[in-house]
């Protein structure tokens, strides 16, 4: 056969697999350009020339950078309260026999069953009910975003905690280690990479929301909700640097913490 | 070398009772306080609103906000939810239904080229898979009404290859919504199913093909089953999210379909018709969980070939 | 609690039991493990040895018994406060820590001084000095092992525990790995025991072996002692192999038992009889019984048994294993070493077998002949 053909056949899958990644990073590239667009007109939205005009002045309309401030300050202290007692949750189920395990697990696993519009009218439902209707915003957006954050993060913390070979705490004891030095010197570093894996998955999820949090957010707005208000009237191009932003620190973070696991192993290697 | 350790004292400890038992698991009270503030919190805010949204979709039709409403086991909600609105629960479900299909082919190519032929860049590849959802759900969304719009780059393209009509257009179409969720939601499919693939032993696809078995007989009848488990879960987690999603059919469809997420959200709001919004929304859980429950019945006994 | 404990100064276990719920894998073992021993539990899987060595850990609460290190009682103690260090079977090293903290690690729980030199000492002791600043998954299976001995090592502990330290490695390397911890064992004089499946292994380092079978210690004693004189159909077949051929006792005098084994009589010395009723096993190893062609006069002033079939024949260079059918219909196994001096004998050729009296042993009827036999572990 061919060579060339060969080669082909061999690496036919994973180029399939690049190019349906390369596609998923094609809306990617075009949120990146539009960050530097200089817009002709504010209706219509194409690609007119450049400028860094957005990325100086990315408060030129206040509403966004205020919806922006609400998502993150929603945002980490959902993240926060959330990973805090999704991690104790997860330690629970994982490390303990007690009666009704079974039965939290199963609580704990449905928030992820049930599409975010049911969430949403039912939590509206209980606000409503309890005559909070009138007091709609950034409590109700937290205990929303907790509430659906927790789900995730006790998934993510217990498969680290799963996966953590019980050996090692038994050793740690075997070698003079206190329980609480086994702990913070054994078990908390080795599930560590879980639970700042679950804040990173949580704070995005909490920060990308919009339809549980646009059922129960009263007048606030957060950063997804005006988005979303713009998008019939023309999009202000500072949305895009906002997009680009949050790309570019998510990838720094998780890209690096891999770079440095990856040059660790090798200089250590050589 | 072997002196006596200072550490030995008689036995002065009690049995710890908190021991490690027969499961390798403690047992004692400490696991409640572990679990309380989770448990607590979807319980209050998570169980407790199903029972109002329940109580919510009973409520006499005739009440409004002003007059305030009446709980009376007025189960023609229902009815009156349905009558009206099965369209946007059929064009929802749809709507879930494809862009799963979708996403599975896509999402496995995907997962088995990560998992089987990416080597040392495995981890690098996982990254990129989800790095795109970093950026706001919403503002890659609207990057697709670009892409797709009347003018752009892909609809010259296809007009100019003659795929498309002269007239045709994408955004405002159904295509385009499918498009959008299954771009959206493809994370939620491909790292249920590499973490499904990465697991199966690659000797026995070895073993299948010294087994007669060719390449694609061999997928068939040994990858694909050992990957069910992934499977299963990610058609699960794509289509939940994507039958309740609404922001793609708003932004990337026409305004004659609508989904029964903007249907929810409007009478839940605007219309002030919370009894049809909760009606509407306990029929999508149920129907949601039903399916569910189906299917992993369905997929337990093996019969998903 | 504490009842007076006779003075000793060795690992002591009194009664100690152990059961899960209703199933129990250590039962009422008394044992005595003398200080600067290495003392090896071998057992197939499930026969309750690595519970033994988890509850001298503290890792593993006793259900009933006692385990005394010296004067002191331990069995409640936790695992933390006993002088008594583990290496575990999968080395359970630290992923997260390098080498040299790996093997600091007990050191620094206990705050002890001039950890640097010491944990730079013992990574010498164990070949490793320079592979202080690597994480364990940089090294391979043989380094991580030698780094979870140092590790338990360093802190001097009155009992070293090895839980088949030996059962992820490579024969050859396993090989090697057998004789360096012999060596450090002399070295470091320190109480070592240690857990196995192997025999070869058990018989190699250890000076005292304790065989155990289903929560029990079916004999304990010398390699050597427990090779040449079983007391159990147990332990000889899971020490080596065995030819065990039934028999009925038909006299015991003083120093000797005569038994008719198929209508021939033979006789085991008083001390290797281990039987009381009046059938028994005789039990010989094969590398002890001499072939021959039938009619001739074998070395063995004694035991002659006549009118043997070869049946197999595998040529292995150092010897010569045969399988011999005999006239009641048993299969025995000879092993002819290959001196050079003995014909090699073909399947279907008529041989005699013989054996020194001294080297037979007795066994108890009542027991499975095939216990402990290598198909049946696992």
């Amino acid at each position: 056969m061919n060579p060339a053909l060969r080669w082909l056949r061999e690496h036919l899958v994973l180029l399939l697999g690049l190019g349906v990644l390369a596609y998923t990073f094609i809306p990617i590239a075009v949120v990146v350009l539009m960050s530097f667009n200089d817009p002709a007109t504010r209706n219509v939205y194409r690609f007119d020339g450049f400028t860094l005009d957005n990325w100086l002045n990315p408060c030129e309309d206040p509403a966004m950078c205020e919806a922006l401030g609400l998502s993150l300050r929603v945002g980490l202290s959902s993240t926060l309260v959330a990973t805090v007692i999704g991690t104790l949750a997860a330690f629970a189920l994982v490390r303990w026999d007690f009666f009704g395990r079974s039965t939290s697990n199963l609580v704990i696993f449905l928030p992820m069953a049930a599409p975010e519009i049911v969430l949403g009218s039912s939590l509206l439902a209980l606000f409503v009910q309890a005559g909070f209707a009138g007091q709609l915003g950034f409590w109700t957006i937290f205990i929303a975003h907790v509430m659906f954050c927790l789900s995730f993060v006790v998934v993510t913390v217990r498969s680290r905690l799963a996966g953590m070979d019980d050996n090692l705490e038994q050793a740690a004891q075997d070698l003079y280690a206190t329980p609480a030095q086994t702990f913070w010197r054994v078990t908390f570093p080795l599930v560590l990479p879980g639970i700042l894996g679950a804040a990173l998955l949580s704070f995005s999820l909490s920060f990308d929301d919009f339809i549980i949090t646009n059922l129960n957010s009263g007048n606030d707005t957060t950063f997804p909700m005006y988005v979303w208000s713009v998008a019939r009237v023309g999009v202000p191009m500072q949305v895009n640097v906002v997009g680009t932003l949050m790309l570019v620190i998510s990838l720094v973070i998780v890209l690096g913490g891999e770079l440095n696991h990856r040059r660790r192993m090798r200089s250590v290697r050589g | 070398m072997a002196t006596v350790n200072p550490i030995v004292e008689p036995a002065v400890d009690a049995v710890d009772p908190g021991a490690a038992g027969e499961t390798g698991r403690r047992r004692g009270p400490g696991a409640y306080l572990l679990m309380a503030p989770a448990v607590i919190w979807l319980a209050l805010f998570f169980l407790v609103p199903f029972y109002s949204l329940i109580a919510t979709s009973l409520y006499d039709p005739s009440g409004s906000d002003q007059a305030g409403w009446e709980m009376t086991y007025h189960v023609g909600n229902y009815a009156t939810a349905l009558r009206d609105y099965w369209d946007s629960l059929a064009w929802s479900l749809f709507y879930g239904a494809a862009a799963t299909a979708i996403c599975l082919v896509l999402g496995y190519v995907v997962a088995y080229a990560i998992a089987f032929k990416a080597g040392r860049w495995k981890n690098l590849l996982l990254v990129l898979v989800i790095a795109p959802f970093f950026t706001s759900f919403l503002v890659r969304t609207l990057s697709w009404q670009l892409i797709l719009a009347d003018n752009g780059w892909v609809v010259n393209t296809l007009q100019f290859l003659g795929i498309l009509g002269e007239d045709g257009h994408l955004l405002a179409t159904p295509f385009a919504v499918v498009a959008g969720l299954a771009y959206n939601f493809l994370p939620f499919m491909v790292l249920p199913l590499f973490a499904s693939i990465d697991k199966i032993d690659h000797r026995l696809i070895e073993a299948s093909s010294d087994l007669y078995a060719n390449p694609v007989v061999g997928f068939f009848k040994v990858t694909w089953p050992l990957s069910l488990p992934g499977v299963v879960s990610g058609t699960l987690l794509t289509f939940i999210p994507a039958a309740g999603d609404y922001i793609n059919a708003q932004l990337l469809g026409n305004t004659n379909t609508t989904v029964i997420g903007t249907v929810i959200q409007l009478q839940a709001t605007t219309a002030n018709q919370p009894h049809l919004a909760a009606a509407l929304s306990t029929t999508l859980m149920a129907i949601i969980l039903v399916m569910v429950v189906v299917y992993i019945r369905r997929a337990d006994t093996e019969d998903l070939l | 609690m504490s009842s007076p404990v006779e003075t000793y100064d060795g690992l002591r276990m009194r009664g100690l039991t152990k059961s899960y719920g209703r199933f129990t894998a250590v039962r009422e073992l008394d044992l005595d493990v003398p200080q600067g021993a290495f003392f090896a539990l071998l057992g197939p899987s499930g026969c309750g040895k690595t519970t033994t060595l988890r509850m001298v850990a503290g890792l593993e609460t006793p259900t009933a018994g006692t385990i005394s290190l010296g004067s002191a009682e331990i069995t409640h103690t936790k695992p933390y406060r006993r002088p008594v260090n583990t290496v575990f079977q999968n080395y359970a090293l630290f992923p997260h820590l390098d080498i040299g903290e790996n093997v600091a690690f007990g050191l620094r729980r206990r705050k002890q001084s001039d950890v640097r030199r010491k944990v730079e000492e013992m990574l010498e002791l164990v070949e490793l000095g320079p592979q202080a600043k690597k994480k364990p998954a940089q090294l391979s299976g043989g380094q991580q092992q030698r780094v979870a001995l140092a590790r338990a090592l360093i802190n001097e502990p009155e009992v070293l525990l090895l839980d088949e330290p030996l059962g992820a490695l490579d024969l050859k390397l396993r090989r090697s790995m057998q004789i360096e911890i012999k060596r450090i064992q002399t070295e470091v004089g320190l109480t070592f025991v240690h857990v196995t499946h192997d025999q070869e292994e058990a018989m190699t380092m250890a000076d005292t072996v304790a065989v155990m079978n289903g929560g029990l210690i079916e004999q304990l004693g010398s390699p050597a002692e427990l090779y040449e004189n079983p007391r159990s159909t147990f332990v000889a077949n899971f020490l080596g192999q065995s030819n065990l051929i039934a028999g009925k006792v038909v006299g015991r005098a003083a120093d000797v038992v005569r038994v008719d084994m198929e209508g021939i009589t033979v006789t085991v010395p008083a001390g290797r009889a281990h039987a009381d009723g009046d059938r028994a096993w005789v039990g010989i190893r094969p590398e002890k019984v001499l072939i021959g062609e039938a009619g001739a006069a074998l070395d063995a002033p004694g035991n002659t048994v006549p009118g043997g079939v070869v049946t197999d024949v595998s040529f292995i260079g150092v010897s010569t294993q045969y399988l011999v059918r005999m006239p009641w219909g048993q299969e025995l196994q000879v092993f002819a070493q290959n001196t050079g001096r003995d014909p090699i004998y073909r399947t279907g050729q008529q041989v005699e077998l013989s054996w020194r009296p001294e080297y037979a042993f007795l066994l108890d009827h009542d027991q499975d002949v095939r216990a402990g036999a290598e198909d049946e572990d696992a």
